[in-house]
């Protein structure tokens, strides 16, 4: 893959003069994170930006306007890194500004303000069986047949007509001709129609992200990372059989979970090498969250979680990416065995991992992110906040680690701005 | 309880130990072939049950094992009590009552589930009021149903504000006092019992399970 620079070449509509100070400024962001990455040491201790519904509270507006208005969005999150300076901000547009996307698709795995939630709540999951436990087979087998016409019917209504798309394989000369008479079906047809007009306010909501990207590369402010990625386990946990259904599964249908964790390592790698591509970022963020000491035991998780999690993050590596995993909740059990990765390649940003103890058993070989409290942030004092930015540049940047600050995961939302001002003040105040 | 046969045993080990077909056969067999007491099995599922819960205190089991239990007992259970023929005022005593719910705001209940399932094998009478629970409501129903202790549960950070609110509000109901609280799901922390005002908190089914005896034994 040609060589991914971090939003330097993302079209915008407008053109966007940087000046040399924001240039330079730029620069420095941008190797300050490299420098981390690449286990050296940066010339202070970077401090990144991830925000969602936090930008709500900051810019005085509900959630359902922040999922609603692209401009607002801009606006706010524009606002916010210029106030506070991160070397690296997240895909503010992108986070937030969903709701249109997700009407026009029909989305059914979410509740949002307006949809099952009101206003001033954020969005939120709805953990469902969206595979069917007898299903592994028919996924197994044709996973792009089990997409069309089971999977996507279900996660979103504007697909629903293709649960009657005609098999294709098997048409194969003249016999093509007869199997394409079902694309005359008018719900096949509505099904389409409903997709491309979906698509095309994704395309809305992207270039909205681009313009973004691009307007803050002209203040100096590189992009975190560019796509996301997900664990297979995860993948299939969460967006496919439901979490009780996965954990059951560990029993019931432990060789085909396994075969399918395999296969799907495939089509995820495929997928983010693509998406990495259109965003033009090396750096691709996976939030796990089935990783965690709680969830399974070491030996569950050295059999299903770890290997295809493993198998992905060098395929990525391999690719010219730079994995960024966002390990949830606490995986101090876990440090020895993700310690198993080539040095250099990756980002590991940990959510309530002790973050000292994570260096110690993993400083010599990935860059760290994180993890201000998000009871601390949200329920503390500006001094309290301080102290435990303190406590991480003392014990962790100043020790030798390549530690970017960061909230345990993004600012939460309920933060009180005092708090957001005092982390940064304090990533600054002990950052060199 | 009464000393075991060795089918017994094997039923209870096998449940103990995940042998889910096995188990389940066993107690059909048991129940349905050759006339065991219902009451006797589920006793010797809730003997199974108190191995798994000691095994996950131990930390060799985890949140799958808790989960398959759950359901293997819910499939015994499924056979077993039609097959029951009790005289009122037979029941088990229950040990304690307890109320739990997903604060306002959050629609989480994965683990809410887990957590009332473990109080319920443990001998509690559990009563779930479900995901997204209003403030009024969890004041309505402990008014009405008495618990003894109220589960807070949530997952996002807005739970905090959420528990707080509910918490002071069972307070300005003046019901603060005759009752236990404690809190439990993903962000939650000594931090956030501090703020809340709650009693405890829990990082899992067990502990939840542990501060529910403890408190009453306290109480007794």
């Amino acid at each position: 893959m040609q060589e991914l620079d971090g939003g330097c070449r993302v079209t915008a509509s407008q053109t966007y003069v940087q000046t040399p100070a924001a240039k330079a400024a730029y620069e420095a962001r941008w190797q300050r994170i490299m420098d981390c990455v690449n286990l050296k040491q940066p010339d202070r201790m970077p401090v990144s930006m991830f925000a969602t519904f936090w930008l709500a509270k900051y810019g005085g507006i509900t959630n359902r306007q922040l999922m609603y208005d692209y401009e607002k969005v801009e606006e706010i999150g524009e606002r916010a890194i210029l106030e506070f300076e991160p070397d690296a901000h997240s895909n503010l547009v992108l986070q937030c500004a969903l709701g249109p996307s997700l009407d026009a698709v029909g989305f059914k795995q979410l509740q949002w303000p307006g949809h099952g939630v009101s206003d001033t709540q954020p969005y939120q999951y709805l953990d469902r069986e969206y595979m069917k436990a007898d299903e592994y087979d028919e996924f197994l087998f044709d996973p792009t047949g089990y997409y069309l016409s089971k999977y996507l019917p279900r996660i979103a209504g504007a697909f629903e007509g293709l649960d009657e798309l005609p098999y294709l394989p098997g048409l194969h000369y003249l016999r093509m001709l007869s199997g394409i008479i079902p694309f005359i079906n008018p719900r096949i047809r509505e099904s389409m129609e409903k997709v491309i007009k979906a698509a095309e306010e994704v395309k809305r909501l992207n270039d909205h992200q681009f313009e973004f990207i691009a307007r803050m590369k002209m203040h100096g402010f590189p992009t975190a990372f560019g796509t996301t990625s997900i664990a297979p386990y995860d993948l299939i946990a969460d967006y496919f059989r439901g979490a009780t259904g996965m954990m059951k599964d560990l029993y019931r249908n432990k060789e085909k979970l396994l075969q399918l964790m395999d296969k799907a390592v495939v089509f995820i790698l495929r997928q983010t090498f693509a998406a990495a591509k259109q965003w033009n970022h090396p750096i691709v963020f996976i939030p796990t969250h089935w990783a965690a000491d709680a969830f399974m035991s070491q030996k569950q998780f050295e059999t299903f979680w770890w290997p295809s999690f493993r198998k992905l993050i060098i395929g990525l590596i391999d690719g010219g990416l730079i994995p960024m995993p966002l390990w949830e909740a606490d995986c101090t059990k876990r440090l020895e065995v993700i310690r198993d990765i080539p040095p250099g390649k990756c980002i590991y940003w940990f959510e309530r991992t002790d973050m000292v103890r994570a260096f110690e058993v993993l400083g010599d070989v990935v860059a760290l992110r994180g993890n201000i409290s998000p009871s601390l942030l949200t329920t503390g004092k500006p001094d309290e906040v301080d102290a435990a930015v303190r406590h991480l540049a003392e014990n962790v940047f100043h020790k030798g680690g390549k530690l970017t600050l960061d909230a345990a995961f993004g600012l939460p939302d309920e933060t009180p701005i005092e708090n957001v001002r005092a982390m940064y003040a304090a990533a600054r105040k002990y950052a060199s | 309880m009464a000393e075991m046969t060795d089918q017994e045993k094997q039923l209870v080990e096998w449940l103990a130990d995940m042998n889910e077909d096995g188990a389940f056969a066993l107690a059909k067999k048991m129940l349905l072939e050759e006339g065991a007491n219902p009451v006797r099995v589920l006793e010797l599922c809730r003997n199974a049950m108190d191995i798994v819960g000691k095994r996950f205190e131990k930390g060799e089991y985890f949140l799958p094992e808790l989960v398959l239990a759950g359901e293997m007992l819910e499939n015994i259970g499924a056979i077993a009590k039609p097959l029951i023929k009790q005289a009122p005022g037979e029941e088990p005593k229950k040990l304690a009552k307890v109320l739990i719910g997903t604060v306002h705001g959050d629609l989480h209940d994965i683990g809410k589930n887990i957590v009332t399932f473990m109080l319920d094998i443990n001998g509690f009478e559990v009563k779930d009021i479900g995901i997204d629970v209003p403030v009024k409501t969890f004041v309505d129903e402990i008014n009405q149903f008495q618990p003894d202790v109220v589960g807070l549960s949530g997952f996002l950070t807005l739970a905090f504000d959420s528990m707080k609110e509910t918490i002071e509000a069972i307070q300005d109901a003046g019901l603060r006092d005759k009752l236990k609280i404690m809190i439990g799901g993903g962000q939650v922390d000594e931090t956030v019992r501090n703020y809340t005002g709650a009693d405890a908190f829990g990082n899992n089914a067990i502990e939840a399970v542990s501060l529910c005896k403890n408190w009453m034994v306290v109480a007794a």
